[in-house]
């Protein structure tokens, strides 16, 4: 077939154009969905707490991914500086993940017990009041945020139906756990939960198919 | 361009209203965008500068600032150059001019929705695909009219081949529309929000996927279609190689929606699909040189007319940002070197080199030589201004990439620096405190950006805007063909 075929032909050009650029995501997505190493939960990682679910969502809001990764890589200068290199399994939960791609402030994926939460509530506050060379703006509205009644167990919700396992008493109880606290607080209980799963107890471990 | 020539083209009358609209909020865009990104950068340095609003917030305002830039800005001359483009070049009217101007219109009420919802902290957390699910489906509707428009407009040419640009756009039109569908897949529990139907590592496989290929297809094939209609028109030549054209578009295409996972080098995506990514980022680099080499040779025995018009250098140095980003990116996934940039201010450098050097630089070009003819004006009001919002771009667009550059190069190694004991030499916040005279560098240079669009917009206010008299009977007049 001349190419002179398809310059004169718009639905030859627009299918063959079709068909060029499917390759690239058929091979490099779906086997994926379905790679074991990908899609299997750390073992021992907790499920998130209401108050932890509700913290993540004010971390996507906010758009902290814009400075901050949540990604150590396999290099031993990170892993180093933050701790164990991340592992696929740590995010399997994750919808969407939080990777990251600048870090203009440092990673975030085994910060969780690094500082106490008062550090950082003073730290979110105003970030200079701790670190007096930081360029992170103050985000002092979270303080005086809260949730509203069904906020929370309608994010647990629409987590579990693309498949985080919640189960339904963590669901019902959720607006209980999550009453009078404000943003900075659902916040810090979610970055003191990043950190590597604890490994699970030998018993445990050997029990496992 | 032959296609050009003859008298059939007058005969032609071509729908040129979406495509005014679009010229005219190109450069509206442009500074929107841009005042965003200077804002920005600024807060980098005095992070007091968002006077603890969260709506004025750095890390809520960046989604904006690349919006608007890539899809505000960088959308709009797309649009406009698209629908002006395969007009000219297929002999033939608009297909449907009402649903272009709904294009129009749809296209800018995605971006206001954009700049309420994003500082607002409405988002989906995914880079360049922040917009929630509402907003995504107003756009997938938008982008299917584009695409009825401007393949309808191609099938009803009156001239028998397809030219080279529209396959380029068109590619850019099937492709967006893909990635964005796929991408944007996800659970709603609101009106504001909702959660990626993917989760870690696939979810960023898919994230990285379209974020590559927004760069590959709408920052760049989108871009090379306006760059292979208006540097022949401009130098007044048929494109160099048409040879060179069809095996470049056929390799770019197939291959960039391969080189995703080189933004995830080193991290939990499983190695062998990092390393797939490397490979075709690398091959990527013979492609994307292709549409450089055919666009710079395009001059071949002209190149005097590069000396006294400042359009044409706008649409070769944009050239030459191309060439050298699309070099640096290749560089840049491999991996040792990734380990090196990743994360780190040479990220930003290299966007921008491709953003301000090859993207603005010539949609800049193309809206210049575009403005005056859909308007039905005899030339840009002042070719002196242009010429001065030449070398405020390219001096602004060299200061922001070499800044980016040095702090990039320096924090990747200061993040590595050991001691002999095997301890880390720095702290985080020591590499932060090095980059502050880098950041007053880029800032500068954006700055300088920034104020050759100002310079832009009075030129094109006052090339819009002639005797009054004069203006009425423009109005009256139906645009048509008067330049050919």
């Amino acid at each position: 077939m001349k190419h002179e075929f398809i310059e004169k032909n718009v639905g030859w050009l627009a299918v063959l154009t079709a068909v060029a650029i499917s390759f690239g995501g058929l091979v490099e997505i779906v086997p994926l969905m379905n790679d074991k190493s990908a899609i299997t939960a750390q073992p021992g990682m907790p499920v998130r707490t209401a108050l932890e679910v509700a913290g993540r969502e004010v971390y996507l809001r906010e758009g902290c991914y814009g400075c901050h990764s949540q990604m150590v890589r396999t290099l031993a200068e990170e892993v180093l500086r933050y701790g164990p290199a991340s592992t696929a399994g740590e995010s399997v939960w994750d919808h969407p993940f939080q990777w990251g791609s600048k870090r203009t402030g440092p990673d975030l994926a085994r910060v969780g017990g690094r500082y106490n939460d008062e550090w950082h509530r003073i730290h979110l506050n105003n970030p200079r009041d701790v670190v007096p060379e930081s360029n992170m703006p103050g985000y002092p509205w979270l303080a005086e945020q809260g949730f509203e009644a069904g906020e929370v167990p309608a994010m647990m919700r629409a987590l579990k139906r693309v498949g985080v396992p919640f189960d339904d008493a963590a669901i019902a109880k959720a607006d209980a756990d999550v009453a009078g606290k404000t943003k900075a607080d659902a916040l810090i209980a979610f970055m003191q939960s990043l950190r590597f799963p604890k490994p699970l107890p030998v018993a445990t471990a050997e029990a496992r198919p | 361009m032959s296609e050009q020539r003859g008298t059939a083209a007058a005969s032609v009358q071509y729908e040129d209203r979406a495509i005014r609209g679009f010229a005219v909020m190109t450069v509206v865009w442009g500074i929107v965008g841009m005042t965003v990104g200077v804002w920005l950068a600024a807060q980098l340095m005095w992070p007091a500068l968002n006077f603890d609003t969260p709506w004025l917030t750095y890390s809520r305002l960046r989604p904006l600032h690349t919006n608007a830039v890539i899809f505000a800005f960088g959308g709009s001359a797309l649009f406009a150059s698209s629908y002006w483009c395969v007009q000219r070049t297929c002999r033939a009217a608009l297909f449907l001019p009402k649903l272009a101007n709904f294009t129009f219109w749809g296209w800018m009420l995605v971006i206001v929705l954009a700049a309420v919802t994003l500082p607002l902290g409405i988002t989906q957390g995914k880079e360049y695909a922040e917009l929630e699910w509402p907003i995504d489906i107003l756009i997938a509707i938008v982008w299917v009219a584009y695409g009825v428009v401007f393949f309808g407009t191609v099938a009803k040419r009156t001239v028998s081949h397809i030219y080279v640009a529209n396959w380029f756009f068109g590619a850019f039109i099937i492709a967006v529309a893909l990635l964005h569908i796929i991408n944007s897949i996800a659970i709603p529990f609101s009106w504001t929000h909702s959660y990626s139907a993917y989760s870690g590592a696939t979810d960023a496989m898919v994230q990285w996927w379209y974020g590559h290929n927004a760069v590959g297809f709408f920052l760049t094939a989108g871009f090379l279609g306006m760059m292979y209609y208006f540097v022949p028109k401009q130098v007044g030549r048929p494109i160099y190689s048409y040879r060179l054209s069809i095996v470049h578009f056929w390799a770019l295409i197939a291959v960039y929606m391969w080189a995703g996972p080189h933004h995830l080098h080193y991290t939990a995506l499983p190695d062998w699909v990092q390393s797939i990514g490397m490979a075709f980022s690398l091959i990527l680099l013979a492609p994307s040189w292709g549409g450089m080499i055919n666009g710079v040779m395009t001059l071949s025995g002209a190149w005097h007319k590069l000396r006294d018009d400042p359009i044409l250098k706008f649409l070769i140095v944009s050239l030459s940002f191309y060439g050298m980003s699309t070099f640096e990116g290749p560089m840049m996934s491999i991996k040792t070197v990734n380990a090196l940039s990743h994360y780190t201010d040479w990220g930003i450098g290299h966007v921008h080199s491709g953003a301000l050097g090859w993207v603005a630089m010539i949609s800049i070009g193309s809206m210049y030589a575009l403005i005056p003819r859909a308007f039905n004006r005899p030339a840009m009001y002042s070719i002196q201004a242009i010429n001065l919002h030449f070398w405020m771009s390219t001096v602004g667009t060299v200061l922001y990439i070499t800044a980016m550059w040095g702090a990039g190069l320096m924090q990747g190694l200061m993040w590595r620096a050991t001691e002999a004991d095997g301890t880390l030499t720095y702290s985080f916040v020591e590499s932060l405190k090095a980059t502050y005279p880098f950041y007053a560098v880029r800032l500068a240079g954006g700055l300088m950006f920034l104020g050759g669009m100002f310079v832009m917009a009075w030129n094109v206010w006052k090339t819009l805007a002639p005797p009054a008299a004069h203006a009425r009977s423009l109005a009256l007049t139906p645009a048509r063909e008067s330049h050919a």
